[in-house]
């Protein structure tokens, strides 16, 4: 259990650090701007209990918040991410699944089905994040263009990193 | 008040929920109150250390392209220094400017600094220096860079400052067109880094694509004349009194190194004597 949990704080610290050092700098035409760190939440066993994923959520919000100066906007966004894992999960997974496998992975559980969570829960985070960013739905559109090409480049490195740190 | 409890135990998940977006949102919302509380934004040590140490292996990478953007600086603050030479002093003076100069009398000072950390792909985007209170920054002093206005600082720590630059939709600043002297307001719409609005022109004044937007000298923050951009567009729409204006950044925020924060000496004087105006 120890070592689970040095685990959890490791890919904390790595992805906190990729995503302000790396992945904020990035632009590509202004539009696209991938949100890596969300693979922590993605991730978490799915016996945690829910109170600790919200505050896991939040806390890991603010962190990114605090190193980009956007004060709250992550916050938000991570803690409603939290809040429809719970959910997402039920939606899409039958009992078996949720039984037999300890860890919401692409080693565990499949490309189809980590395909499907990924795609619903990133599109769901960056909907959020963006529109929280603006405040406002002018250039609705605009945002919502950022929206979709941020998602896929997310749910690409998402897919990617599950390769690379898969054990076999 | 069992039944109560009941229903806070039934819901929790989804009370806490809405109880950590609504610290989230009001953080939001809130944001110019907790700008100025150093632990939640990147001038805290700590995270303004992590930005410092990747900045000292990245900035390796970029060096050629600093040193030649500094060059041209360089080159262009010597032909600004040779042209006021000839136009005020003697041509028979051997005495140099520097000596001639009481630095006293200057309005500004510039402090050098380097950027650690700087965002331009957001819609709030904030820049962070490695020079604090140590260095005398102080709150609400321009930072400029080799392509002209950058920032404003508005968070100090001991050792670094932040705040927003011109990609930023919480900011904005007094600007004028170059050659007419007519001025407005200068501020980023979040669409496109590379160019932001010029505001409150009026529908009779004469321009054309091309010309340079300064700063007006009407903040206490930016010298007169530091170029912000050039004129990239303009449009009148009907019914409007101002003009629609386009202005090509000449900063260029993806590639941003080194900069210089402008103290106003005056400032305090300033100050002074605005207040008798208020307290009347």
């Amino acid at each position: 259990m120890n070592s689970g949990i040095l685990k959890y704080v490791t890919s904390w610290v790595i992805l906190v650090l990729i995503q302000v050092l790396l992945l904020n700098h990035i632009q590509i035409s202004g539009l696209i701007n991938p949100y890596l760190y969300i693979l922590f939440i993605l991730t978490l066993p799915f016996s945690i209990p829910n109170y600790l994923l919200l505050i896991l959520g939040f806390l890991l919000g603010l962190n990114i918040d605090i190193f980009s100066n956007t004060l709250g906007i992550h916050a938000s966004a991570t803690t409603f991410l939290a809040f429809i894992r719970p959910y997402v999960i039920n939606l899409i997974s039958s009992r078996d699944v949720l039984e037999l496998n300890q860890t919401p992975r692409i080693s565990e559980l499949g490309f189809s089905w980590f395909f499907r969570y990924t795609a619903i829960m990133v599109l769901a985070h960056h909907f959020f994040l963006f529109y929280i960013e603006v405040f406002s739905f002018n250039g609705f559109l605009y945002t919502l263009l950022r929206t979709l090409f941020s998602s896929a480049l997310t749910i690409v490195l998402i897919i990617i990193s599950q390769y690379m740190t898969s054990k076999d | 008040m069992r039944s109560l409890l009941r229903f806070l135990a039934r819901n929790y998940f989804f009370l806490l929920f809405l109880l950590l977006e609504a610290v989230s949102i009001s953080l939001t919302v809130n944001y110019n109150n907790f700008q100025r509380v150093k632990f939640f934004n990147s001038s805290n040590s700590f995270t303004a250390s992590i930005y410092e140490q990747f900045n000292a292996i990245t900035s390796f990478f970029s060096l050629q392209q600093t040193n030649a953007e500094l060059a041209e600086e360089n080159s262009r603050l010597r032909t600004q220094l040779e042209h006021y030479k000839q136009t005020f002093l003697p041509n028979d003076s051997i005495a140099p400017v520097a000596e001639t100069a009481d630095t006293t009398l200057s309005q500004y000072d510039f402090i050098p600094a380097k950027v650690v950390n700087n965002s331009f792909t957001k819609q709030y985007n904030y820049i962070t220096i490695n020079k604090g209170s140590n260095d005398g920054i102080k709150i609400d002093m321009g930072i400029i860079g080799p392509g002209g206005v950058v920032g404003i600082v508005t968070s100090v720590s001991k050792h670094y400052s932040t705040g927003p630059t011109i990609l930023n939709k919480r900011w904005s600043v007094s600007a004028k067109i170059q050659h007419s002297n007519y001025f407005g307001t200068l501020a980023w719409n979040g669409l496109d880094p590379k160019y932001a609005r010029l505001n409150e022109i009026p529908f009779h004044v004469k321009m054309e694509i091309g010309d340079t937007i300064v700063t007006s000298g009407y903040s206490d923050v930016f010298p007169e004349g530091i170029p912000i951009g050039v004129i990239e567009e303009f449009d009148h729409a009907s019914g409007r009194n101002f003009f629609d204006i386009s202005v090509k950044l000449l900063t260029n925020f993806a590639n941003l190194s080194y900069v210089e924060i402008a103290k106003n000496n005056h400032l305090e004087e300033l100050i002074d004597l605005q207040k008798l105006n208020t307290y009347e």
